[in-house]
Formats: structure tokens, C-alpha cells, sequence
């Protein structure tokens, strides 16, 4: 009798034989093994954003429905945001808020694009006058607000602005004693400061600009302004559009300019922000629960900022 | 990438991620004894290094301390601008990361007891602990004291009066050892010393950073006013006495145009014109001549300083302030008494530590100054810390006699007084920089948004 030759004959063959792979499978183990090491290094870059950036908020908003007194923190639902809102700062925190980042988009977004459209015209001495432009960003801010409070916005005729004013023979102004030119002589300073890069962004969009739009143009008689109309701010549309998106969210932010120029609150309360009132109420009026209500209230705003500007930008796409 | 290599590489990731976020979260404060079985405490406030001889001498006395008492270890540290910065101090207080014998202003009790990070400390603090606590000015302590329990010491105390520019006096013609003691004869002398010129003010004011507010509590108490009604439930300073505080400034500043151009002053504004010799008076306390000396560049030979002015004699009151030390909860015993050992130590036995008027004297420091005044008067500790005083001074014996010799009534800050002085700001800006600005309508805005936050804060 013939005996099987069979290999494997008489042995439990499906035992032997390899596994089915499934290829989803194998391809998703491959792309984690391809990866692994780029998860090990962000392993502590999120532990430390965990910590320092999204615990922090998390916990921000939890205090904002909490009141500690004596160390017992109990939970007090919206009285909290209650009473931040019938704060009569609150109010006019807001109006001096908005009504500098309406300034600063007039000013302070409209100038360094002016500036890099100049500066991409020269021919000669670009790079001098890269440095030049990009210098006041070297400063750090407080240094460069100190200079605009005791040297530029001094009151007195022997101030460096009312120098020039008098000399000039216009009337001269009180700066930041003045309820009317606190947010101006703000925006004036904050736009000195912080345009230089800007400017450098617009410079390198400005640069992509294939030549030959702006050769067609001119063919085509287009004169400076049409060129810069018709070619420079559609080709630039995006960068334009996401840098008045950062803008308003820095604008909006405004703190380092009222704490340094006008030592917080200003004259008549017309240096008062949002996030200066966060920092009285936290620093200044134990009142951290209060200050968290008002950050989280400022979040949100800011939120529904972003969301309708992404959903007008979506629509223009 | 091989799978030992990846190993090694993600242990690194991971090691240096998890140090990260645990060194981020670790608040735990040092070992309670060393290994010799010595109790440790940290203590903050130690002097910066640029503050050479008050280092010098804080270091001495660690030493001195240790050596006299063998069973504790002191550990110092220095945090900058923390004891003498609120914010910085609030954010310390909150992140819990103070000292086991921490420093806060008298303003601070309320938020100190709020945070509920210090501890309780009526069973330790008595004359056993503290032997010259029976001495220590019973206001001081009652500042510290919230129903009944013991959250502090008081290591400092200050009251306010007239500092003024004695070269600057004797330019104008006015007699520097004949400060003014009126409202009037402020604005009389301002008018003298701002016609000198050169940028000169007569007078000068602070109107921001919460200083306005803490001044108009100070120049209210002098009129006999108070901030808030005695049950610190409403504000009570839109009245006759507040509207002449303000009525006064707005007629120097407008009427007679003594009190120079610049205005919104915070702390270091005005000190610094002072230090540039650029003002004729203020309203401060004695150790703002030392702040000007050592911080902006004056001379203490211009310096001098008077009772505070009263409207049409003298003053009613003037505000009185401080400091003080609190304990870190969760201490044990043994590092509670030592703390108050320390702190009896360093802050409140005349001849020791910052009363060590002979040391302070040879590293040339200014002494002689009528405050701190701790101690109760006519106490032994008091007499003794006065005799040391007299002996070691090293100021002109007239600069400071018109303050000491006319003492005014002493009335401490109210609850909730930062956020106060926050308010009032607003009100001292709008007389100090817009000419329309209506005293009436100014203190009733202020009066308003003061009942709000007294309302909130009662909640």
C-alpha cells in the first residue's frame, strides 16, 4: 500500500501554513513602524502642551464656575459671569478694545503693506532697508514703549512728537493724558513696533508674483496704482486675508501697550482692555474666578471671530 | 530605523517629556529636616544681589541665627521683585509656590486667607515665641487677625505725611525746617517752587497703577473721611471731605499750574522725577527718601519730610500700611516656632536684624528714620528701639522732626483696597488731566463702580 507522499501528510496542515494577512492591516503597521520615531520626539512636545497649554485652559474655564473663599472652592454655575458683565468696566473695556483694533486695521495693517509695496519698487539698497524697517522688531516691546512714553509722548512742548508739532507750527497734544489720543498715539506705537514683520511677509508674497503679470500689465498701459490693483492684491489675497485674520486676534489681545504707556487704565479709563481687565481682576481684585470668566468670554468671542471670518473666506474660494 | 535604536530613542522622548511635565506640576516644598534631624523653613525675601550690603547683612544674620540655634536650618531665596510687586506675589500665592514663612503687604490678609494656602497660627504666636510680641503695636497685629484666628506678623509698618525737596524749598525762598501744613500752604509753596522753572513741579500726584486710589484714601484720611462705611459695605467718600481732596488737586493742577505737565504717575514715575529733583513735595511715607536714594539716583541730603496737611489745620488722619510674614499650610510644629524664631529674629528685636541700627549705620545706609514703628509707645521694646535709633542716626536732625514730633492718627487700608484704589484711579486721572473734568460727577462714577465691587465681593 502506497503511502502518502504527500508533504505534511497526516499533519494538521492549516496549523503549518502563514496566517492571512490583511493588507489594511499590514500597511497601517508599516506607516506606525515608518513614523515611530517621529511620535517619540512628539511625545514630549504634547506632554508639555498638555501641560502648559491645554491643562491651563481646561482649567481656566472649570475656574470660571467655581469661587474659592478660604480655600474651599464651591460651584457657582454663570454667577460668575454674571457679575464680570455688570462690571461697568466691562463694557467700556470693550469699546476700548474694538475701537484699537478697528485703529490698528486702518493703520497698523494698511501701512507695512503700503511699505513692502514701496520697498519691492526699489531696485538698490533692498536689503539696508530690510534691516532698517525690520530694526524696531529687534527691540523688546517694553523697551520700545518706554521710548514712546518718557521720550515721544511726552505732554510737555520739550516732548520728541510736540517738538516737531511746534515746530511745524500745528497745536500740540497731551498723547496719553488725552481720553481722545490714547488709542491713536497706541496704535502709532504698536504699529512702529510690530510692522517690520509684516512687512517681510508681505515682501516675500510680493515677491512670488510671477513678473510677467506685471510686463502684461504695463503692456497694457496699467499705470502704478493698477498694477498694484489689479495684479499685486489679488496675487496676494490669501496672505492679506490671513494676516488681517492674525490682526484682529493680536489686536485683540492688547495689554503691553496700556500696562506700559499709560500705567494700566489711562487717563478716565480710556487705556483699560479686556486682558488688562483679566489682569486687575486677577492680580489686583482676588478675584481669579472672575478673571477666568472674562479669559473664557474673551475666548469665545474670539472663536466666533475666526469661524465667521473662515467661513467668508470659504465662500470668496 | 532599527527597533533597539527606536527603543532608546522613544525612552529619551518619553523620559524628557514626562521631566518636563513633572518638574511643571511638582510644588512640593523642601524636606521638613535635613539629614542631621535640623528644621528646615524657606524663606523668601532674601535681598538681590545688587543690593549689596543689605545681602551682606541678611546672610550675616542667617548665620548668626543658625549658630545661636543649632537645631534650624534657614533656607534663603531670593525671587526678585516678589516682595514688592502684588501681582507677581498673587501669581506665587496662586501657582502655591511660596516659602514655608512667606511675605505679603497688609492688603494682601484677605486674598492670603482666600487662597487658603497659609495656615493658622494663633496657638504658636505669643510672647514665648515672639518675645516682644506684648509690645507690637496692637493695629499692626489686628490687621493680621480675621475672627479671631492669627494669620500673620507684622515686620513693618509705615503712615504717611509731606515729603518734600529741601534744596528745592530753599531756592524758592521757603524755610525748609517750616514744611506746610495745610492744604493752602501746600498750594502756596507749589506755586513757589513751580515758578522756579526748568520743568520744576511744585507738587506732584500719582493718578494710575492703583496709586491715585491708595493717595485719595491717604489725602481722605486727612480730611477725617473714611473709604468705606464701617461695615465695609459701601462706599463712603462722594462727600464733602472726598470732593475737597479732589477739588484741591484740580485747582493746583489747573488753577495754579504747580504740578508740572506729566501726569498718569505710577510709583516709579514720580520717584524717579523726585530722584532728578524735579519735584517740590508729595505725599509719602519716611522711606520713600530711602526708595529715591537707592533706587533713583537722589541725594538724602534734599530730602525731608512733614506731618501731613490738614484742609484748614492739622490732619484728621492719614492711611497707614505694611507688611508682614505668613506661614505656608501644611508646616509641622517644629517648623512653625521655628519660622517665628526667625522672623522674631530678623524683623522685631530692636539691635537685631533690620533694627541693627549700628551695622546699617557703618554700611552707610540711611538711619534715623521714624519708621517702622512696631512697637507700642511707651513699651520697653519700643523705648529701647527708639534709644538705638537716636544713638546710630546718621540723618539731619531736623529732616524728619515735623513728622515725628506732629503724629497723626492712623487709620489702616480697608478690604478689597487694591481693587478700590483700582477704581479711584479713574477719578484722580480725570482731575489731574482733563481740565473739564467735574469733581461731582467723578466721585459719584467712582462711588458706583465701588458699590458694584463691594456687592461682588460680598457674594
Amino acid at each position: 500500500m502506497a503511502i502518502a507522499t504527500v508533504p505534511g501528510a497526516g499533519i494538521d496542515v492549516g496549523s503549518q501554513a502563514p496566517a492571512p494577512v490583511d493588507p489594511r492591516r499590514a500597511r497601517r503597521n508599516r506607516r506606525l513602524k515608518d513614523n515611530l520615531t517621529g511620535y517619540a520626539f512628539l511625545i514630549g512636545a504634547v506632554i508639555c502642551f498638555a501641560f502648559f497649554s491645554w491643562y491651563p485652559m481646561i482649567r481656566g474655564v472649570v475656574m470660571s464656575f467655581q469661587r474659592t473663599r478660604a480655600g474651599e472652592t464651591t460651584w457657582v454655575g454663570w454667577d460668575n459671569y454674571e457679575r464680570i458683565i455688570n462690571d461697568p468696566s466691562f463694557w467700556t473695556a470693550w469699546q476700548n478694545t474694538l475701537y484699537f483694533t478697528v485703529l490698528a486695521l486702518v493703520l497698523g495693517y494698511a501701512v507695512p503693506f503700503f511699505l513692502a509695496v514701496l520697498l519691492n519698487e526699489f531696485r538698490h539698497a533692498k536689503g539696508y532697508l530690510r534691516i532698517l524697517i525690520y530694526l524696531p522688531v529687534m527691540l523688546p516691546p517694553a523697551s520700545a514703549l518706554f521710548l514712546f512714553k518718557y521720550l515721544a509722548y511726552d505732554p510737555s512742548d520739550a516732548g520728541l512728537f510736540n517738538s516737531i508739532l511746534k515746530g511745524l507750527g500745528l497745536p500740540t497734544s497731551q498723547w496719553m493724558q488725552s481720553t481722545d489720543m490714547t488709542m491713536p498715539a497706541m496704535v502709532i506705537a504698536s504699529t512702529w513696533m510690530n510692522m517690520g514683520g509684516a512687512v517681510l511677509i508681505y515682501l516675500a508674497a510680493l515677491q512670488n508674483i510671477p513678473g510677467e503679470l506685471y510686463e502684461a500689465a504695463e503692456l497694457d498701459g496699467a499705470g502704478l496704482w493698477r498694477r498694484i490693483t489689479n495684479v499685486t492684491i489679488p496675487q496676494t489675497r490669501l496672505i492679506l486675508s490671513l494676516m488681517a485674520m492674525l490682526q484682529v486676534v493680536a489686536t485683540m489681545q492688547l495689554f503691553i501697550e496700556p500696562l506700559i504707556l499709560a500705567n494700566g487704565a489711562g487717563s478716565e479709563d480710556s487705556a483699560t482692555s479686556v486682558v488688562y481687565l483679566i489682569y486687575q481682576h486677577g492680580f489686583f481684585q482676588n478675584d481669579l474666578n472672575g478673571a477666568a470668566a472674562l479669559g473664557v468670554i474673551m475666548l469665545v468671542a474670539l472663536i466666533g471671530f475666526s469661524a465667521v471670518y473662515a467661513r467668508l473666506n470659504a465662500k470668496q474660494d | 530605523m532599527s527597533v533597539p535604536h527606536f527603543r532608546k530613542v522613544a525612552a529619551i522622548a518619553l523620559a524628557t517629556g514626562l521631566g518636563l511635565g513633572l518638574a511643571a506640576c511638582s510644588t512640593k516644598s523642601d524636606d521638613d529636616t535635613d539629614a542631621a534631624g535640623k528644621t528646615i523653613i524657606t524663606v523668601d525675601c532674601q535681598p538681590v544681589g545688587a543690593q549689596k550690603n543689605l545681602l551682606q547683612a541678611w546672610n550675616d544674620d542667617v548665620k548668626a541665627f543658625e549658630a545661636a540655634n543649632p537645631t534650624i536650618k534657614i533656607k534663603s531665596v531670593s525671587v526678585g521683585t516678589q516682595c514688592a510687586n502684588p501681582p507677581d506675589f498673587t501669581a506665587r500665592l496662586q501657582g502655591g509656590s511660596m516659602t514655608d514663612v512667606f511675605y505679603g503687604y497688609m492688603t494682601d490678609v484677605q486674598q492670603v486667607i482666600d487662597s487658603g494656602q497659609a495656615m493658622d497660627i494663633s496657638a504658636f504666636v505669643n510672647k514665648d515665641s515672639i518675645p516682644t510680641w506684648d509690645d507690637v503695636l496692637a493695629d499692626a497685629k489686628n490687621t493680621f487677625t480675621k475672627d479671631g484666628k492669627v494669620w500673620g506678623v507684622p515686620t513693618k509698618n509705615y503712615s504717611m505725611g509731606l515729603v518734600y525737596n529741601k534744596t528745592l524749598f530753599t531756592k524758592a525762598g521757603l524755610d525748609p525746617k517750616s514744611p506746610p501744613k495745610t492744604w493752602a500752604e501746600v498750594r502756596e509753596a507749589a506755586k513757589k517752587i513751580s515758578a522756579l522753572g526748568d520743568g520744576i513741579a511744585g507738587f506732584g500726584e500719582y493718578s494710575s497703577g492703583n496709586t491715585g486710589g491708595w493717595h485719595f484714601t491717604a489725602e481722605l484720611y486727612a480730611q477725617g473721611g473714611a473709604l468705606v462705611t464701617a461695615d465695609n459695605k459701601k462706599a463712603d467718600f462722594n462727600n464733602d471731605m472726598g470732593k475737597k481732596v479732589l477739588q484741591n488737586l484740580k485747582d493746583m493742577r489747573y488753577g495754579d499750574n504747580s504740578m508740572g505737565a506729566r501726569q498718569l504717575l505710577g510709583w516709579g514715575d514720580l520717584l524717579t522725577i523726585a530722584g532728578a529733583g524735579k519735584v517740590g513735595m508729595f505725599v509719602g511715607a519716611p522711606d520713600a527718601t530711602t526708595a529715591i536714594v537707592t533706587q533713583f539716583q537722589g541725594k538724602y541730603e534734599d530730602w525731608a519730610m512733614g506731618a501731613m496737611p490738614g484742609q484748614d489745620g492739622a490732619a484728621k488722619g492719614t492711611l497707614g500700611g505694611g507688611e508682614g510674614y505668613f506661614f505656608k499650610k501644611g508646616l509641622t510644629d517644629d517648623q512653625v516656632k521655628a519660622g517665628l524664631k526667625w522672623l522674631a529674629f530678623e524683623k522685631l528685636t530692636p539691635g537685631k536684624g533690620q533694627f541693627d541700627y549700628a551695622r546699617a549705620k557703618a554700611q552707610g545706609e540711611q538711619v534715623g528714620l521714624p519708621q517702622p514703628q512696631l512697637f507700642t509707645p511707651g513699651s520697653p521694646s519700643q523705648k529701647s528701639e527708639f534709644d538705638l535709633r537716636k544713638a546710630n542716626g546718621n540723618i539731619a536732625p531736623d529732616d524728619f522732626s515735623a513728622f515725628e514730633n506732629n503724629p497723626v492718627t492712623i487709620k489702616f487700608e480697608p478690604p478689597n483696597a487694591q481693587g478700590i484704589y483700582a477704581i479711584l484711579d479713574g477719578a484722580m486721572s480725570a482731575i489731574l488731566t482733563n481740565p473739564n473734568a467735574n469733581v461731582d460727577a467723578e466721585l459719584k462714577k467712582a462711588e458706583d463702580k465701588v458699590n458694584q465691587l463691594l456687592t461682588q465681593a460680598a457674594k
